[in-house]
């Protein structure tokens, strides 16, 4: 009986929630990602690491159609997302949007109050039914991104008022006020102190419990610490994409340990 | 890039790069003074013709600002004004024989003595005492106190404007006349008070009476109608290019269009709004409402440059947020974008409005420089506008008009500046950072 629920257990852990096949992006002329084949579990987190320029953030905005809102940007292949195409005619992008949520690289609140920045997904999808369920879910979601105590008393002030590092984790709880099944973070925590930055790991670790983790960063501690799975992109290639334990003590591809000891990047 | 020579090209191979800095510097420094120089003589002369043409409209536009008066005890002479012929009746006579108290030696069955001792009164007095009696008959009979505005002749003589040193042929009011003003002068009749019938007259043959009211109200109806439809068309046309349009061939020829509208000569839209809105569909002309429709036209290209590049300084970072958490286009342009975007949408509109305020000669061609009397009742009534009463104004032969003219221009000049310190004040107050 134990068994066989361990056995479920790991089961549900391999579960995959997000396939690429033979996923391509041009930005013009530009060939930025190349033939990129990758599945992503869910209730796991994985990690994109790789030198800068390789093409992490372009792949993660194809996961949940950002490049559409760029004219340049065009995407060729398949990106499934528990097994439909997500670049399908019949999927509407808002929808997908909503239920992959997105950190970007740079903070950007809107120019509004922090109430309203972390309420606004939930008010536009109807989340809550009333005000109390709204409040509720804004200093849910503040305390989740580890930001509550910092701006509990100060909830209606602008949010761009915020220093770096706070909007970013602004940013955070926005994105997780909307329940995304996958969460993609760009550099979550480039602009973050070590104590912040510990608070959103946790963060993340926490949602991996429910849902599928997408990080980008530029630090390989961060990802041994976060990441069960990790990818490793270079010059728009997915190099390598393993264990996140196999990828930094055993890479198979010479660039992959080059790139971990430090050689290139 | 002129300044780079070879010598400077490499400064390493005679002396280390510092002393190049230093021979180039003194270079540079003199070539920026000269530049601050250019600058400031510009703004200096930019900022003393502004100073002349001011001092020059103000200094002949104030006398209009007041209005010489003379007060009258004017007995209502029931032989003259029987109660039920009224609004009829021979208030001038009335009035005359007002006058003719303070002239005993003037024999008031002399016409032409008559008239002479009368031309000191407004031709709008015997209106004035009329509209007086009618509202109240009950004065038949009585003696009435009654202020009235003087003649402009007279009005030029009390503000000095008539040099009475001039040889009597060349002067406008003959000595006797100025003595007969004098005269009532000393008696304490003349007074020269604030000359609200500037404001609340509408315009007239006769610059004592002539007022802006008119042209206020005319350009108050042009530039709401203006407004209601370049606003929202304006506006709409932008969001849907800037947003929505894809963009191909067909989207920047449009941008090329209206950028070109926007630099059309006015008198053109004038001449398209005289041949489709008055020529096609009938509308009527000198009408606020189809200034309003041809100042429109060209405010809205205006209004559409301004929105489009307020919609484009909304960074597209706050675009990506918003479509990360799954708002749809329409949701982040109409709650995001736009809000951003309306302080400097609502500078450009005002500033195109202010120019409307301004514009005159599509005006002329829709016929809104008739000669109305009276103040529009409605958008489709006949009426001037502010530039168009000018533009009469200007070109009436009366002295009177001269200073009324000027006064009209600090009106208009009032209304633009006060239109463009609300464009600024709504900048800096929605100025935001991101
Ligand atoms: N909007 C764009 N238009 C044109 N080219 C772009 C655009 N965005 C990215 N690129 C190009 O695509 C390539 C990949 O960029 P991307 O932003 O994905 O890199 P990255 O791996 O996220 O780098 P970093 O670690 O510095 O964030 C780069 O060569 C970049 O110049
Ligand atoms: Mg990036």
């Amino acid at each position: 009986m134990d068994d066989l629920r361990q056995h479920l257990q790991v089961a549900g852990d391999e579960e995959v929630k997000i396939s690429a096949r033979n996923c391509q992006v041009f930005y013009g002329d530009t060939h930025a990602i190349k033939d990129v084949d990758v599945d992503i579990l869910d209730k796991t987190v994985t990690a994109f690491i790789g030198p800068s320029g390789c093409g992490k953030s372009t792949f993660l905005r194809c996961l949940n159609r950002m490049n559409d809102t760029i004219d340049v940007a065009r995407v060729e292949g398949e990106i499934l997302m528990d097994g439909e195409n997500i670049y399908d005619k019949k999927v509407d992008p808002v929808q997908l949007r909503a239920k992959v949520g997105m950190v970007f690289q740079k903070p950007n609140p809107f120019p509004k109050s922090i109430y309203d920045n972390v309420s606004y997904g939930p008010k536009i999808h109807g989340l809550a039914r009333n005000k109390a369920e709204l409040d509720e879910i804004v200093e849910r979601s503040l305390r989740r991104a580890a930001l509550w105590d910092e701006v509990k008393d100060r909830l209606q002030t602008p949010g761009t008022g915020l220093s770096g590092g706070q909007q970013q984790r602004l940013c955070i709880a926005r994105a997780v006020a909307t329940e995304p099944e996958v969460l993609l973070m760009d550099e979550p925590a480039s602009a973050l102190d070590p104590i912040a930055t510990a608070q959103i790991e946790e963060l993340i670790d926490e949602l991996k419990q429910n849902y599928s983790v997408v990080i980008v960063t530029h630090s390989m501690q961060q990802a041994a610490r976060v990441s069960q799975k990790t990818a490793f992109f270079h010059l728009g290639n997915l190099v390598e994409y393993d264990d996140t334990g196999t990828i930094f003590t055993n890479p198979q591809d010479p660039r992959t340990e080059s790139y971990i000891t430090g050689r290139i990047g | 890039m002129t300044d780079i020579t070879p010598s400077d090209a490499r400064p390493t191979s005679r002396g280390t790069a510092t002393e190049a800095v230093r021979r180039s510097l003194a270079r540079r420094n003199r070539k920026q003074l000269v530049l601050q120089g250019f600058g400031i003589a510009a703004i200096i002369l930019a900022i003393s013709m502004l100073l002349i043409l001011l001092t020059s409209i103000i200094s002949t536009g104030y006398h209009a600002f007041t209005q010489t008066h003379i007060q009258l005890e004017v007995y209502v002479d029931p032989e003259e004004i029987p109660a039920e012929g009224l609004p009829r009746g021979g208030f001038d006579d009335v009035l005359a024989a007002a006058m003719g108290a303070h002239f005993p030696a003037v024999d008031l069955t002399d016409r032409a003595a008559t008239r002479e001792l009368t031309s000191i009164l407004s031709n709008g007095a015997q209106f004035i005492l009329r509209d007086k009696v009618v509202a109240d008959p009950s004065l038949i009979g009585q003696t009435v106190t009654l202020k009235v505005p003087v003649s402009d002749a007279y009005d030029q003589l009390n503000k000095g404007l008539v040099q009475r040193d001039t040889a009597e042929q060349f002067r406008r009011v003959d000595d006797a006349a100025i003595a007969r003003f004098d005269r009532l002068d000393e008696l304490g009749l003349i007074s020269t008070p604030l000359n609200t019938a500037l404001i609340t007259n509408a315009d007239s043959r006769f610059p004592e009476l002539a007022g802006l009211k008119g042209a206020l109200i005319g350009s108050f109806w042009a530039l709401l109608t203006c407004f209601l439809i370049s606003f929202p068309l304006g506006i709409g046309a932008a969001i849907y290019l800037e947003e929505f349009a894809p963009k191909n061939r067909f989207s920047d020829f449009i941008e090329i269009n209206i950028n070109n509208l926007a630099a059309v000569p006015s008198v053109v839209f004038g001449l398209l709004a005289l041949a489709v809105f008055i020529g096609w569909f009938g509308l009527p002309r000198s009408a606020p409402f189809v200034g309003g429709l041809t100042l429109a036209l060209m405010t809205m290209p205006t209004i559409i440059i301004a929105t489009r590049a307020a919609l484009k300084s909304v960074p597209p970072s706050i675009r990506e947020a918003a479509l990360g958490v799954g708002a749809s286009k329409h949701q982040v342009v109409f709650q995001h974008v736009l809000p951003l975007a309306m302080p400097g949408i609502l500078t450009g509109t005002i500033i195109g409005l202010a120019q409307a305020l301004g514009e005159t000669a599509p005006l002329l061609l829709i016929g809104m420089n008739a000669f109305i009397t009276s103040a529009p009742g409605s958008p489709f009534d006949s009426a001037t506008a502010l530039p168009t009463q000018i533009f009469i104004w200007a070109d009436s032969p009366e002295r009177g008009f001269v200073s009324r003219t000027s006064a009209a221009i600090l009106v208009l000049l009032t209304f633009l500046i006060m239109m463009n310190a609300l464009a600024i004040f709504l900048r800096n107050r929605f100025e935001r950072k991101w």
